[in-house]
């Protein structure tokens, strides 16, 4: 084997501007290939972080029926205080959750007593909510990180809309699900950072106040997020728990409550995915490159060593070890093009970080590009590249060694 | 003791309009360590003896033993096995490795057809070397050597497996006179040396009377065999 390796190494040496060229082909193509995986890995990383760990949380619990209607916020569809203790139970004895956070939300009237207009609001458990999702705090751009009762965190656009400023008494006016009208007073203690994003624009009171605001005796529950310790085990904590609140039956005996992970619930998931249809065809687009080119060279190569083919075939070296021949040739420009691209894969990578590129999402600006390469996509990259180097190199390998001695001899 | 026996060989080749008969009811025998010449004019079916003989190609018809092995019942791969078992093979145009050195040259057969232990193979290649007064040489890559030099690389590559027959295809035909000569009497020399059986085939009037049986072909048809008494070892 040492000798096929010597061999091949020393025919690529010999026609240096073919294999520097193919070489750098396969180099070009890993290298696009990894900063590509890179930036969208990231931006999708980064966007998916900040959907979930500001608003939505990694998944939500809702009652049946809740998420087709949430552009409403049915209060009819809200957990009475009983079904919500046994989600927090079970959630509780979960130990993949890290968090959650009951909600209660609902639409209503914001006025600062000179202007009203639209708001949704939702009511919280601040020692809840702040450890569900954990970005919300730092999307308050003015006033203390907490909320206390009494006290009304509004979104920025709403804040300059309304020329309203930290300590302004606000109210805020709902209809319950009687129908009937409720107002009360509360001081604005924050001014929020708008994110994109369902919730985003959302205000946040404490859930005790807006219980009160829609006159329930006891604080009924919207939705409950949920953090997990581990996001990336968010489809097998979305079916345990599936399976865990699957008992909670009405009294026809259909399930009364549905889970929904954050996939389910932000209309991202769907440019995430887009991200991912489009890593896959850039892939393809490499799988193109090295197969063509490989193919190409290995092509030239048997067609100009056809007399050397005919010698050593001749001599009695059997068709396996032609084949091999060829073979580690092609492999040995997969390995070389494929190291070469990682390697400048990687320096382009962090020569990003160090520039620091800043794009704008939506309503945020000015987030920061954290490029990062996974050591799985480099090695996937690799491996597809001398897989498919190897599999370029087959066919004229094939022929090589499938060549009559006495015809290659002949050739001229 | 006959190390080759051909009966009735008969070779022919279709081409488009007509059926050409390159070889036609050839008999002949070779005995071991023989030092054996065909000759004949172009197209007198020299090739395609040393092709049959070779084991790289097959007769139309006749029987053909090489080493008490029918060597035409022999598949592709036992034809390859058989080949880098028994023969060794001297081109016209030296064939040698362009990516190899002189001395992996000669070691090529040892690694990749015979797998031979790695001292035994320095061993031989150093005694061949020797043998072929290429000693000085063997780290040169063959663009770095002359046509002589390169046709004794190959004569050693031929013999370095111990073959029992050594197949030349007009072995001088790229060489000056002088160097001709040199190169048949090294490989007669090899012949008196190791005992292998070398066939040659050629053209020169010269370099035929070196040979000690001598076929001679005409049309593809053996018309004489000359033998010189006395000369064999």
């Amino acid at each position: 084997m040492r000798n096929l390796f010597k061999i091949a190494v020393r025919n690529l040496i010999r026609y240096k501007r073919r294999t520097l060229l193919t070489a750098s082909l396969i180099t070009i193509g890993v290298v696009f290939v990894l900063v590509f995986v890179s930036i969208t890995g990231s931006f999708k990383a980064m966007i998916i972080g900040q959907v979930t760990d500001s608003m939505l949380g990694h998944l939500q619990i809702h009652r049946k029926g809740y998420v087709a209607a949430i552009d409403n916020l049915p209060l009819n569809l809200n957990m009475k205080t009983n079904a919500y203790a046994k989600i927090a139970t079970v959630l509780s004895a979960t130990p993949a959750v890290e968090a959650f956070s009951p909600r209660l939300k609902f639409g209503g009237m914001f006025s600062n007593f000179v202007e009203t207009t639209n708001i949704r609001l939702n009511g919280v458990y601040p020692d809840q909510e702040f450890p569900t999702v954990p970005l919300l705090a730092s999307r308050i751009a003015e006033g203390k990180k907490t909320l206390g009762r009494g006290e009304i965190m509004i979104p920025t656009l709403l804040a300059k809309g309304l020329k309203v400023k930290l300590g302004d008494t606000v109210v805020i006016v709902a209809t319950n699900v009687d129908g009937s009208v409720n107002g009360k007073q509360f001081i604005v203690s924050g001014i929020l950072e708008s994110a994109t994003g369902p919730g985003g624009r959302d205000g946040y009171i404490h859930i005790e106040d807006a219980a009160e605001v829609l006159r329930m005796p006891e604080a009924e529950v919207s939705e409950v997020a949920v953090r997990l310790k581990d996001f990336s085990r968010l489809s097998a904590a979305v079916k345990q728990l599936e399976g865990k609140v699957a008992g909670e039956v009405n009294k026809e005996g259909r399930p009364m409550l549905e889970v929904h992970s954050w996939e389910q619930l932000s209309p991202f998931f769907n440019i995430a995915r887009m991200i991912d249809v489009m890593t896959f065809f850039i892939k393809i687009m490499l799988i193109a490159i090295v197969l063509i080119s490989i193919m190409n060279v290995m092509i030239m190569a048997v067609y100009e060593r056809i007399r050397e083919i005919g010698t050593i075939a001749a001599i009695g070296t059997l068709p396996g070890k032609i084949r091999s021949m060829f073979i580690i040739e092609g492999f040995c420009l997969g390995v070389v093009g494929a190291i070469i691209g990682d390697l400048i894969g990687i320096a382009v990578v962090i020569i990003i970080n160090l520039i620091g590129i800043r794009f704008d999402f939506g309503q945020q600006q000015g987030l920061l590009l954290k490029a990062t390469l996974q050591p799985l996509d480099v090695l996937t990259v690799s491996i597809i590249v001398i897989v498919v180097a190897v599999a370029a190199s087959l066919q004229p390998a094939v022929k090589a060694s499938k060549m009559e001695p006495i015809e290659a001899l002949r050739h001229v | 003791m006959v190390l080759i026996k051909a009966q009735k060989i008969t070779k022919d080749y279709q081409t488009e309009d007509v059926v050409v008969h390159a070889l036609q009811d050839v008999d002949f025998e070779i005995e071991p360590a023989s030092f054996v010449s065909f000759v004949g004019p172009s197209g007198s079916g020299k090739t395609t003896i040393l092709n049959l003989i070779g084991c790289l190609d097959k007769p139309s018809a006749g029987n053909l033993r090489i080493a008490d092995t029918d060597v035409i019942g022999l598949e592709r791969k036992e034809s390859a096995a058989f080949r880098g078992k028994h023969l060794g093979f001297i081109f016209q145009d030296f064939n040698l490795i362009p990516v190899l050195t002189v001395y992996e040259n000669i070691e090529y057969p040892l690694i990749m057809v015979q797998n031979i232990a790695p001292q035994e193979r320095k061993e031989r290649i150093s005694r061949l070397l020797a043998a072929v007064d290429m000693t000085d040489q063997g780290q040169k890559y063959p663009h770095q050597i002359s046509g002589g030099q390169k046709q004794r690389v190959a004569i050693a590559r031929a013999l370095v497996t111990n073959p029992a027959l050594v197949l030349a295809d007009e072995p001088t035909a790229n060489l000056d006179s002088q160097t001709a000569y040199a190169v048949i009497g090294l490989m007669k020399k090899m012949r008196d040396d190791f005992g292998t059986t070398f066939i040659f085939s050629t053209h020169d009037t010269k370099i035929v009377g070196e040979a000690e049986v001598i076929f001679r072909l005409e049309d593809g048809r053996l018309t004489a065999k000359e033998t010189k008494e006395g000369t064999k070892p």
